[in-house]
């Protein structure tokens, strides 16, 4: 082995003297034989033709030495590598842009896969991250539904799947201090939390049982962010207090800088949850309501399906101790996913589309390039033969060849590194505000070895079938010069790509057309609601001066009053809830008409008068709400008109009696008469329709919400009211942190940014391809009516009009379109399964979306056509054929 | 002449070569006659193909090279047997040994 290598290196090492040595070894013989000959008597000259004879062809021989040797690979290879270059350097244009393609292509398909890396390959950034499971309710459409603290603690201590589970839910307390308040993203979160996660704080202790207990100490984590922007990281933080929602938390750790908090990422502080574990009989609790997530790992050993099937099992199997109210029978199980695959659900088939439509982009990249080297194949059939009659095997053209694609490609990926580093950072830029782990997207070694890989990969792919063909046994023709007439089989691969290219776009633009007329249709959905001149923004109340619900609602009515005072306001009013901004709650109903039947869900808003208007809400029956409806007053809703129309469909609903949230089942508590009915809004996206609402007045709900969202009605440009309208609100109490500002027309867009996010991309892939796909079949005309030129001469002189050559050759391009079309189209038709999730109100067969595609073809391949016709059509054959 | 050469088996020809060198060290014409001589000349050898073959053999370690000097007092690249090509030419001979009496032995009973 060692000597092997010895005898590689120093074959390597001292070519010159292995070579030198190898032509003295050779003469050595040769003159031997000569000599042999010239003994038996013949003439000095027969005798060297004769002992050549016998020796056979010498540079052949030399050539099967150096391969026996074994350094020849490496040895030619960068004979190779030095020729290649000096070849693509004689050819400035061809190398620029079949370089620049690939950049395209491999940079495209770098991006999207480091933003597609962290999401659905790369294990989540913990130890054994394929054992934390994220556990949901069933609801009874098999959705996933937040957890109830009970059932939480049920599971825990009935299933032996799990070494640990903990459960959350978002908390945004606001940090007071020397500094402005300031409203900080948090979680709260059972003592077991980072533990399921497998981390642990870096300064200081992680959470222990005794921290969270009902009225436990108030502690509190920071993450490594916050502790170095607002504490200047300073250690001597542990054991300090800081004030939080005006009340004060020990500081107990900090978490690691590299801690990537999947669950919560912009996450900046946590604090245990401290629910109550006794009293599971009282159902009107928190502990019973369902909005927890529940995490937990598995222990080592059991896999996800035993898990799944453990808890399946203690759904159906209800013991006394742990008592279940209705709304948490576990009736319809549990789901249970692993962490990867949840926080992936929602954008799994989004990001699949946008992979598969980028590798396309690089297959008619590669395609394009296959294409330009076989045409600059056909140029060059003359050096090939010369080659291969000095001695060159067929392999060590074949070599050679792909030496220089793999060079094309290399230095398309290198080149295509930086366009992925750009495509990261528009990605990142562009990505819609529910992608997960965003931070977590970069150009990391694993990017780097998958662009490595690619490169490598279509280095080969574009080279192979273009050296196959320069290096076919008929290289003798090449020699000839007649050859130009008889290269017919090349021109047919070209073609058959150039199909391959056609098709491939027209996938790639029945796709973006898909979407667009999807986005098309969502944006023409009335969102119920006057989007226009509308400024929002999200209003907290902080501090216990706000305990008592009169302190919040004199707050939020000052606030309005300050607000409308603002010159440009029209109306303004508030809500708990602002459609299309994320936020989602609902809360049972019951109707008095329908005594028997289980509550159903609602989404609730609880408005201040003056809000339908200001929002535009068309009134449909009765009145809306107003000043008359305060605490005190009768009880009063206003209901969606689908719920309306639903729940009395032969009925006057105006006049007609629910009780709502925490009022069912009290019949202590009045019934709400419905005084009023409202156009139908949508509040969690225009392409759902949750349309079932209910709308009452702060305060005559069960409590005032601290947290309120602000609509003003302005004249003018909406967003240029921002700091007045902040000004006036905080003129009532400065110390109120003012979050989410945001024009409703932005709101509405943003509402549909995944679906717009994957627009753009495809958009942007399609009009790639388009314009690729549009140079080959430029490339394949063009050569084809070079190398035609002398029948192009010949009909011309036959008295073919130029005009019949024109047709000749667009008709050319334009069936090799046509097949591309159609292959396409079956290809569209598949591959269209892929985006159903993402398509609105469109069949993925959609007509008008298929027939402007393929005009839109047609045309950009017809120009493309045109240009070589035109120059077909300009043959004078008297000079064509003299040529000749 | 014989009228009748037949082409040289695959792989036959390592074999030739490791028998030649097996009296002792030669150069690359030498072993060329050789080979010749001892098959009677019934067996076709392109000359040339033997320098590969040398090649080969040199890099699987079975025979080693130093230059010397011929009987006409010329330079020339020597070839003999290393230990392991002593222990290969065995090797061969045995599995070539074999192959000729299974094939002969087939030719006999069909």
């Amino acid at each position: 082995m060692l000597d092997d290598l010895l005898f590689l290196l120093r074959s390597l090492f001292r070519r010159e003297n292995v070579e030198s040595e190898l032509d003295d070894e050779l003469r050595f013989h040769l003159e031997q034989e000569v000599e042999k000959y010239v003994q038996s008597g013949m003439t000095r000259e027969e005798a060297m033709r004769q002992a050549r004879l016998a020796f056979g062809g010498l540079e052949q021989v030399k050539e099967e030495c150096r391969e026996a040797r074994g350094v020849h690979f490496i040895e030619t290879l960068f004979q190779d590598v030095r020729y290649g270059l000096r070849t693509l350097q004689k050819t400035p244009g061809f190398t620029a842009v079949a370089v620049l393609t690939l950049a395209l292509g491999i940079g495209a398909c770098t991006a999207i896969f480091s933003a597609v890396n962290p999401i659905l390959f790369k294990p989540l950034p913990y130890p054994h991250a394929d054992r934390i499971m994220m556990i949901w309710y069933a609801g009874d459409d098999g959705s996933r539904v937040p957890q109830t603290f009970h059932t939480y603690r049920e599971l825990t201590e009935r299933s032996h799947s799990f070494e640990t589970a903990a459960v959350m839910k978002p908390w945004q307390p606001t940090l007071s201090g020397e500094n402005q308040p300031e409203r900080l993203e948090g979680q709260r979160v059972s003592s077991g939390y980072f533990r399921t996660l497998a981390v642990a704080p870096v300064l200081g202790r992680d959470f222990q049982a005794s921290d969270d207990v009902l009225n436990g100490p108030k502690v509190a984590i920071l993450s490594d962010g916050l502790w170095r922007r607002a504490f200047g990281g300073d250690r001597e933080i542990l054991g300090q207090q800081i004030k939080l929602d005006d009340d004060n938390y020990t500081v107990i750790g900090v978490m690691a800088r590299s801690f990537d908090n999947v669950l919560s990422p912009s996450a900046q502080v946590w604090s245990p949850l401290q629910y109550d574990t006794g009293n599971l009989v009282t159902v009107e609790t928190r502990e019973w309501g369902h909005h927890l997530s529940m995490v937990a790992r598995l222990r080592a050993g059991s896999s996800i399906n035993q898990a799944r099937s453990n808890l399946d099992w203690i759904a159906h199997h209800p013991v006394s101790e742990f008592p279940r109210p209705a709304w948490a029978s576990l009736e319809h199980g549990l789901i249970a996913n692993s962490l990867q695959d949840d926080v992936a659900s929602g954008v799994k088939p989004a990001l699949l589309a946008v992979l598969g439509a980028v590798v396309l982009v690089l297959l008619v990249a590669c395609v394009n390039v296959t294409n330009l080297l076989l045409a600059r194949g056909a140029q060059r059939r003359g050096e090939f033969a010369v080659r291969a009659a000095l001695g060159a095997g067929r392999s060590r053209l074949i070599q050679q060849l792909i030496t220089e694609s793999l060079l094309l490609a290399t230095v398309g990926g290198a080149l295509g590194m930086l366009v992925a580093q750009a495509g990261v950072r528009a990605l990142v830029a562009l990505s819609p505000p529910g992608l997960p782990r965003v931070n977590a997207i970069t150009v990391d070694g694993t990017v780097f070895g998958f662009a490595l890989g690619i490169t490598a990969l279509v280095g080969v792919l574009v080279g192979l079938v273009p050296a196959l063909y320069a290096s076919r046994g008929d290289l003798h023709l090449g020699m000839q010069q007649t050859s130009r007439r008889t290269a017919g089989s090349h021109q047919l691969t070209r073609r058959t790509l150039v199909v391959a290219e056609v098709a491939i776009t027209l996938v790639l633009l029945v796709s973006a057309g898909l979407l667009l007329r999807s986005l098309q249709r969502l944006f023409a959905i009335d969102p119920g609601f006057d989007a226009s001149h509308v400024l929002t923004m999200q209003v907290q109340e902080s501090g216990h001066r706000f305990d008592a619900d009169r302190a919040r609602d004199q707050f939020f009515t000052q606030a309005l009053e300050a607000v409308r005072q603002v010159p440009g306001v029209s109306a303004a009013a508030f809500t708990s809830q602002l459609p299309l901004s994320g936020d989602f709650e609902s809360y049972g109903v019951q109707f008095e008409s329908d005594p028997r039947a289980d509550a159903e869900a609602g989404l609730r808003y609880a408005v201040s008068s003056g809000y339908f208007e200001a929002m535009r809400i068309p009134l449909r029956r009765g009145r809306l709400l107003d000043e008359r409806d305060r605490a005190g007053a009768a009880q009063v809703v206003v209901l969606s008109e689908s719920f309306a129309k639903r729940k009395f469909p032969d009925r006057e609903p105006v006049g007609q009696r629910i009780r709502i949230g925490p009022d069912i089942g009290h019949p202590d508590r009045p019934w709400a008469t419905i005084i009023g009915v409202v156009g139908d809004v949508k509040q969690a996206s225009l392409a759902l329709s949750d349309s079932d609402a209910f709308y009452t007045t702060p305060t005559q709900w069960s409590w005032v919400d601290n947290v309120q969202s602000l609509v003003v009605r302005v004249n003018g440009d909406a967003a240029a009211l921002t700091p007045a309208v902040r000004n006036a609100i905080w003129s009532v109490d400065k110390d109120q942190p003012i979050v989410r500002v945001a024009t409703m027309e932005s709101l509405l867009a943003k509402s549909e940014a995944e679906r717009h996010f994957v627009l753009i991309l495809f958009e942007a892939f399609g009009l790639v391809a388009l314009l690729l796909a549009a140079s080959g079949i430029y490339g394949v005309l063009a050569g084809s009516v070079t190398e035609r030129l002398r029948e192009i001469g010949v009909r011309a002189a036959l008295g073919a009009s130029s005009r019949n050559i024109l047709t000749l050759v667009v008709r050319q391009g334009m069936i090799l379109t046509a097949i591309g079309v159609v292959i396409g189209l079956a290809g569209a038709a598949v591959a269209s399964h892929a985006l159903i999730s993402l398509l609105f109100g469109v069949s993925r067969l959609d007509p008008i979306t298929y027939f402007g595609v393929i005009a839109l073809l047609a045309t950009v391949s017809g120009v493309a056509c045109w240009v070589p016709a035109w120059r077909a059509a300009q043959v004078d054959p008297s000079v064509t054929l003299r040529a000749e | 002449m014989p009228a009748q050469r037949i082409d040289l088996p695959q792989g036959t020809l390592d074999l030739l070569i490791l028998r030649t060198l097996a009296l002792g060290p030669q150069h690359g014409w030498a072993i060329s006659e050789r080979v010749q001589q001892i098959s009677s000349d019934v067996l076709r050898i392109q000359q040339g193909s033997l320098y590969p073959a040398l090649h080969r053999l040199q890099r699987r370690g079975w025979i080693k090279a130093r230059w010397g000097t011929s009987d006409n007092n010329r330079r020339a690249k020597y070839y003999e047997l290393s230990k392991s090509g002593r222990q290969q030419l065995e090797v061969e001979k045995d599995a070539w040994e074999k192959l000729t009496a299974a094939v002969a032995q087939v030719l006999g009973t069909a």
